[in-house]
């Protein structure tokens, strides 16, 4: 479809000796989390089903990652597996160097439900984490106090879930998360229930607080403009097995916003990626053409 | 807003059909039994003697069905004698509304026929002692017991299959045994109630605890929450609402357990009196004596749901009253300090 723009876009790789500077200083960065060789294998009726296959990647210390892929390629499964909340195969994960198994707060996770604790106010909400860790009851308020003013919620800090919006309900658990003080901040399609609006003001807003805090974030998505927004680099995967297809470090200079959309640079990567997850050869992603019948009078016609 | 059919499908009713409706409930009921109590030709199938005339077995009062009556009726024209007289009449054990009202209040004015038998209240109190200590000792090891079976599946798979095996064993079999243990007073009763709730309770507890969403557990477990973190402050707290409606279920099963329990050993309180009142024939007062059962039900169940909506406040919100509350709770607030459009606010 966008054949006639093709030859006027620049390569994806080309970056602006800006851009490759930065992206020079990240690799400088220490490594936080090494995926080494990651597999998942399920049972199924038929025998065992790859799921994932060797998947092997690095994220450094302030880094944005983004992964995305078809559906069904396993994203949700390696994020699941790096939250410890699933179990891997094959391969095994460091973190800061060390082997990680099982579920710990060094991981903090925002789930796409939400899945705030609906019996505890937002305050409550955020605390949870501290708590869990041992913190007494006072320093826990007053630290949560200052991650809900980072996420502008410090007027609904006695709300109940119930009473908060979509959008205001991911940032109280973008807030939990945090507060938890986690190494890497693991994100599985936040904002894939919010409406199209509230999704850009919380990207926004994400970029926001991911360059005033000390976090590192891996980031699942579908919506291959909202990787190229957030992300310092992509991670493709394929699916059938899931398997790395390619990690692109995104051209699209920093600080990110929404205007940056038609950017040359964006529509690069954009191609590329739409190339990546929806390849033209193979048919079986293609738009199967509906056997409808007409079912309106002749000349009823509405285009 | 327009009308709305009576009968849409899983509409909610204007708060005037509501009440209309819940009080139609009990209207209607009462209103079928009335026209049966009061309107002779419905049924009637007794004749009460007035006079008895030249029937040598009638006696005044006493109740023939009709045929008989017809029959001895006829007999006696035949013979030419004096003719008995008489009304229609209900059977004796469907006495009229009116007799059962008067009945709720001399059931508990009235003395009892032999001395040391106990009044209607002291029966009740007795019977509600009894209820009460069978539901705590129940309740005190079946939910905690419950609760552990929904958390940890060993636990459950260790306790469950056992626990449905003894399920299906009716509560009253126990009751020689429990009299041949604990006596014939009110500990075995009680520990038929325990009996007969006890092994249900455990697998609705353990049901509605296993309930709890999965998400919200893997949540508290990637902000750090260890095994017994995650049974006490997500687990309880999640399913605390659903455990407490439980209870009030159970609750119920409670009563209906009482009366076969009252008759174990010496038959005791609202059963006893019951027993005692039919073998006089004086059903007003047996009907007296279960719809005060009911009473005594519905009103601590009411009263629980009222405690209920109050203590899970999280919960109601919910429903249709999240926005109002909303507006109430934060409109002034941004307005003072907030963005101009509270509806920008509510959008993010």
């Amino acid at each position: 479809m966008n054949s006639s723009l093709t030859p006027a876009l620049p390569d994806y790789r080309a970056q602006t000796p800006a851009v490759a500077e930065r992206f020079r200083k990240l690799r400088e960065r220490p490594v936080v989390l090494e995926v080494e060789k990651l597999g998942r294998e399920f049972s199924a009726e038929r025998g065992m089903v790859t799921a994932l296959r060797d998947v092997s990647f690095q994220v450094h210390r302030r880094e944005f990652l983004c992964v995305i892929g078809p559906s069904g390629c396993g994203k949700s499964t390696l994020i699941r597996m790096v939250a410890g909340l699933d179990y891997p195969t094959s391969g095994r994960m460091l973190l800061d160097g060390h082997e990680v198994r099982g579920p710990g707060p060094d991981r903090g996770m925002v789930f796409q439900g939400y899945t705030l604790f609906p019996w505890l106010t937002v305050t409550d909400n955020v605390m949870f984490g501290l708590q869990m860790q041992g913190m007494g009851r006072t320093q826990a308020e007053s630290e949560a106090r200052q991650w809900i003013q980072l996420v502008g919620l410090s007027r609904f800090e006695k709300a109940y879930p119930a009473q908060l919006s979509g959008g205001m309900k991911q940032r109280t658990a973008i807030a939990r998360a945090l507060a938890a003080n986690p190494r890497i901040l693991l994100m599985d399609e936040p904002f894939g229930a919010l409406d199209a609006q509230t999704r850009a003001q919380m990207q926004t807003h994400l970029l926001e607080i991911w360059r005033n805090v000390d976090v590192t974030i891996l980031f699942i998505t579908h919506d291959l403009d909202e990787a190229i927004l957030l992300a310092d680099r992509i991670l493709v995967l394929k699916a059938n097995p899931g398997e790395v297809q390619e990690i692109i470090e995104v051209p699209v200079p920093r600080p990110r916003s929404l205007a940056q959309v038609n950017s040359p640079e964006f529509l690069a990567m954009r191609h590329r990626l739409d190339e990546l997850i929806h390849p033209k050869t193979s048919a079986s992603t293609e738009v199967e053409k509906l056997p409808i019948i007409r079912l309106t009078q002749v000349g009823d016609d509405v285009e | 807003m327009p009308r709305q059919s009576w009968l849409a499908v899983r509409k909610d009713l204007t708060p005037r059909r509501h009440t209309v409706l819940g009080v139609m409930a009990f209207l209607l009921p009462l209103a079928l039994w009335s026209l049966i109590s009061y309107v002779p030709f419905l049924w009637h199938p007794m004749i009460k003697v007035e006079a008895t005339g030249d029937v040598s077995w009638f006696r005044t009062g006493q109740l023939i069905p009709r045929e008989d009556f017809e029959k001895e009726f006829v007999r006696v024209q035949a013979e030419g004698g004096h003719l008995p007289t008489g009304i229609r009449s209900n059977p004796i054990f469907l006495p009229a509304p009116h007799t059962v009202v008067r009945a709720l209040y001399t059931a508990f004015t009235t003395a009892p026929v032999l001395r040391g038998d106990l009044w209607l209240h002291e029966s009740l109190w007795m019977s509600i002692t009894t209820i009460f200590w069978g539901f705590v000792i129940s309740s005190a090891i079946g939910v905690p017991l419950g609760i552990l079976c929904g958390s940890y599946t060993a636990i459950a798979r260790l306790t469950e299959p056992f626990v449905d095996f003894i399920r299906y064993m009716p509560a009253p079999a126990f009751g020689a045994l429990m009299v041949a243990i604990l006596g014939i007073h009110l500990e075995p009763k009680i520990a038929i109630i325990v009996i007969g709730t006890f092994f249900q309770q455990v697998l609705v507890v353990s049901n509605t605890v296993r309930k709890t969403e999965l998400g919200l557990i893997e949540a508290a477990e990637t902000l750090g929450a260890k095994r017994r973190q995650l049974v006490w402050h997500v687990i309880v707290p999640a399913s605390l609402p659903d455990l407490y409606n439980d209870m009030r279920i159970l609750l119920g099963w409670a009563w209906t357990y009482l009366i076969v329990a009252e008759v174990v050993g010496v038959s005791s309180g609202i059963t006893f009196f019951i027993n005692q009142q039919a073998k006089y024939r004086n059903f007003d007062n047996v009907y007296a004596a279960i719809v005060i059962i009911g009473i005594l039900g519905l009103l601590t169940d009411q009263i629980l749901a009222f405690i209920g909506a109050r203590l899970f406040v999280w919960r109601t919100l919910r429903r249709s009253r999240v926005r109002t509350l909303f507006i109430r709770l934060f409109s002034n607030r941004l307005t003072e300090n907030g963005p101009a459009n509270p509806n920008e606010a509510q959008a993010v």
